[in-house]
C-alpha cells in the first residue's frame, strides 16, 4: 500500500530520478565564473549568444508599435551586419499577431508566445489550451507555458504532466517551453523532479525554462545547472536531447558568458546552438552587442551609442 | 607588553568602496628617506571601466541635486579634510619636501573646496542667460553637467592639483573617474576616505592609483568619458588627443613640463566650471 501523502510521492519521485548535491552544485557553477575567455573565443560566445536571445517584452503595456520595434531590433540588433539577429522575440499571445506582420513568414526570427495564463497559470485548463492554440493560428512557431505549480507542490505529478500533454498537442507544430518556475519549487531538488516530469513528456527539440521572469527569483547558475543534469541525465538515459532556457535576471554579456561556458562543460558542444539553448532576456542584447564592439574597436562603449539604452546619463 | 603592529592596506575609492584593482596588482611606495611605506593598487583599465559604471549610475541622481544641496556636501568636504589636515600633511611628506609647504598645500585644498562650494549655487547666475531675440519668445541659455569626466591628477601637488581639477566638475553635477599621481599616490587614498564621510554620494569621486602609462590609452578612448580634464606631458598630450577626437570628446589640457602654479589665483575660477559644462538654449513662446 502506497503512502499518499505528497511527502511520500515527493520521496518517491526523488528516488527514482535522484536527488541533487546543493553544495556540490554551488561549488560547481562558482568555478564557472573563474574561465578566462579571451578574444576570438570571447567573441565567438559573445556572437552565439545574441543568436540564443530570446527578445523579449512581457508588460500591461506593450502595444503593436512596441513590438514592432522589438522585432526591427531582433532581426539587427546592431548596424554592424556581422551581428547575427536573435532566436526569436518573445510576447503575449494578443502581440503575436502583430509580431508576424512585422517579421513576416520569410525570417529566421522565430515568434514565441508566452501562453497558458502566463504567469500564474492560474485558469481553468479549457482556457489555457485555448490560448495556446490561439496564439498558434496567429503564427507563434513557439509556446511557453507555465506548469501547474500547485498540482506539483500538491504532489499531483500525473496531474502536471497530463496538462503538458493537453498543451503539447494544442501546440501542434509549434516547439513547447515548459516553464518550471524555479523560484517557486523551493529546492534543487524539486527542480530536478520537476524537470524529469517535463522532459518525460515532451518531444525532442521542445525545452524546460527556468521561469517567468514575473517572480522575485530568476534563472541562476544554481538551477540553470541543476537543469542541465538533468537534460544530461536524460539524455543518456532515453537518447532525447531536450533543449534549456533560463530566463530573467541575466543582464550582461559577462553573465551569458558564464552561462555558455556551463552548457559547454555540462552537456558539450551540440547544445552551444539556438535550437538546444537559449536567453530569456532582453537587456542582455544591449550589453552583448556593447561587448561585441568593445571587442572589435577596442574601445569601451556608452552605452547610449546603442538603440533602447537603459541607462540616459 | 608589545603590541603587534596594525599596517593599514591603501585602498582606492571606487562607487562608493574601497576597493583593491581587480587584477591585484600593487606596487610598492616608499617614504622621503626611502624606506617601504605600503603597497598601493595597481588600478588597471578594467577598474577604470568599473569605475565608469560607476559614476555612470551615480550621475543622474547628482546632477539632479539642488544647487544648494551640492554646496553643503562641497563644503562639508572640507570640513572633513580639515579635521584630518595633520594626517593628510604627512602624507604630503612621504614625497619629501618641507612640513610647512605640506601644510599649506592641505590648507589651500580646503579653501580651494570652500570656493567651489561658495559657486555651486551662483555659476548658473552667471553664466545661464535670457537671450534677447527680436520676436515674441523668451529665449534662454541655461547649463547641463556633460556627464562623466576623466580626471589626470599631476604628479606634483598631488592633493591640491587634484583636487583643483576634480572640485569645479563635480560643482555642476559632473561626476570624475581621477587617475592619482603615480610618485605620490597615497594622498589620494587618504582623500577617498574623506569623500566617504563627506555625504558625497557614491560614485560621484572615483579615484584610482597606478601607473600612467597603463591608464591614460584607455583614458583616451573610453566613449562614455565625455571631457578630459588633466596635467599630462607633449606623449600623453598626443593619445588623449587622438583617442578624444574618436570618441568625440572636450579635453582640457594644462602641460606637465610647465604646470600651472596650484597655489595661485588663476587656478581657481569660474572658467573651471564653465569647461565642463554643456550650454542648452530654449525658446520659450511668451504668454499674452
Amino acid at each position: 500500500m502506497l503512502a499518499r501523502s505528497p511527502q511520500a510521492a515527493f520521496r518517491r519521485l526523488f528516488d527514482e530520478v535522484g536527488s541533487v548535491d546543493h553544495v556540490g552544485i554551488e561549488e560547481r557553477v562558482a568555478k564557472y565564473g573563474t574561465r578566462s575567455i579571451k578574444k576570438a573565443s570571447k567573441l565567438w560566445g559573445l556572437k552565439t549568444a545574441v543568436s540564443m536571445v530570446d527578445l523579449t517584452t512581457l508588460e500591461g503595456k506593450d502595444t503593436p508599435g512596441k513590438v514592432a520595434s522589438l522585432c526591427q531590433k531582433a532581426l539587427r540588433p546592431h548596424d554592424d551586419p556581422s551581428i547575427p539577429s536573435t532566436a526569436a522575440v518573445c510576447v503575449y499571445p494578443s502581440m503575436v499577431r502583430h509580431a508576424r506582420r512585422v517579421l513576416g513568414s520569410d525570417t529566421a526570427v522565430r515568434i514565441a508566445s508566452v501562453a497558458t495564463a502566463f504567469p500564474s497559470g492560474q485558469a481553468p485548463l479549457k482556457t489555457r489550451l485555448a490560448e495556446v492554440r490561439a496564439a498558434v493560428a496567429d503564427g507563434a512557431d513557439e509556446i511557453d507555458m507555465v506548469i501547474n505549480r500547485g498540482a506539483f507542490l500538491a504532489g499531483e505529478f500525473a496531474a502536471v504532466q497530463d496538462e503538458i500533454a493537453a498543451v503539447l498537442e494544442a501546440c501542434g507544430d509549434a516547439t513547447l517551453k515548459v516553464i518550471l518556475e524555479v523560484s517557486e519549487l523551493e529546492t534543487y531538488d524539486a527542480i530536478r523532479a520537476a524537470s524529469f516530469l517535463a522532459m518525460r513528456v515532451i518531444r525532442e527539440g521542445d525545452f524546460i525554462k527556468t521561469s517567468t521572469g514575473k517572480t522575485s527569483l530568476n534563472a541562476t547558475l544554481g538551477n540553470n545547472q541543476v537543469m542541465l543534469e538533468a537534460i544530461r541525465d536524460h539524455y543518456l538515459d532515453t537518447g532525447i536531447a531536450i533543449a534549456m532556457k533560463p530566463a530573467g535576471g541575466i543582464r550582461t554579456a559577462k553573465q551569458a558568458l558564464t552561462f555558455l561556458i556551463a552548457v559547454k562543460e555540462t552537456l558539450g558542444d551540440a547544445w552551444l546552438n539556438n535550437t538546444r539553448y537559449r536567453f530569456g532576456a532582453s537587456s542582455v542584447l544591449n550589453d552583448l552587442v556593447r561587448q561585441i564592439e568593445k571587442e572589435k574597436t577596442g574601445a569601451y562603449q556608452a552605452p547610449y551609442y546603442f538603440s533602447e539604452a537603459a541607462e540616459s546619463y | 607588553m608589545t603590541r603587534l603592529p596594525i599596517t593599514k592596506t591603501p585602498k582606492v575609492y571606487v562607487g562608493g568602496v574601497f576597493i583593491r584593482s581587480e587584477s591585484a596588482r600593487v606596487f610598492p611606495l616608499k617614504d622621503a628617506e626611502g624606506n617601504f611605506f605600503g603597497n598601493i593598487p595597481q588600478c588597471t583599465r578594467k577598474d577604470l571601466r568599473n569605475a565608469v559604471e560607476a559614476a555612470a549610475k551615480a550621475g543622474p541622481g547628482w546632477a539632479k541635486r539642488t544647487a544648494y544641496n551640492r554646496a553643503q556636501i562641497l563644503y562639508r568636504l572640507g570640513e572633513m579634510i580639515e579635521a584630518r589636515a595633520g594626517e593628510l600633511t604627512e602624507a604630503l611628506l612621504l614625497g619629501g619636501g618641507a612640513k610647512s609647504a605640506a601644510a599649506r598645500e592641505v590648507v589651500a585644498s580646503v579653501d580651494r573646496l570652500i570656493y567651489y562650494a561658495g559657486w555651486a549655487d551662483k555659476y548658473e547666475q552667471v553664466l545661464g542667460n535670457v537671450n534677447p531675440v527680436a520676436a515674441p519668445y523668451f529665449n534662454f541659455t541655461v547649463t547641463e553637467p556633460m556627464g562623466i569626466i576623466g580626471v589626470i591628477a599631476p604628479e606634483a601637488a598631488p592633493l591640491l592639483g587634484l583636487i583643483s581639477l576634480v572640485a569645479p566638475a563635480i560643482t555642476s553635477g559632473n561626476t570624475v573617474v581621477a587617475l592619482a599621481s603615480t610618485t605620490q599616490p597615497y594622498p589620494a587614498i587618504l582623500l577617498g576616505e574623506m569623500l566617504a564621510t563627506s555625504d558625497l554620494p557614491g560614485g560621484v569621486v572615483n579615484l584610482l592609483t597606478g601607473f600612467r602609462k597603463e591608464m591614460i590609452p584607455t583614458f583616451a578612448t573610453h566613449t562614455h568619458l565625455r571631457a578630459l580634464v588633466g596635467v599630462v606631458n607633449a606623449d600623453e598630450r598626443k593619445t588623449l588627443a587622438l583617442g578624444a577626437a574618436d570618441s568625440v570628446k572636450r579635453t582640457q589640457f594644462f602641460k606637465a613640463e610647465s604646470p600651472p602654479d596650484w597655489f595661485a589665483g588663476p587656478a581657481q575660477s569660474l572658467e573651471a566650471i564653465r569647461a565642463t559644462l554643456e550650454f542648452k538654449t530654449t525658446w520659450h513662446p511668451i504668454g499674452a
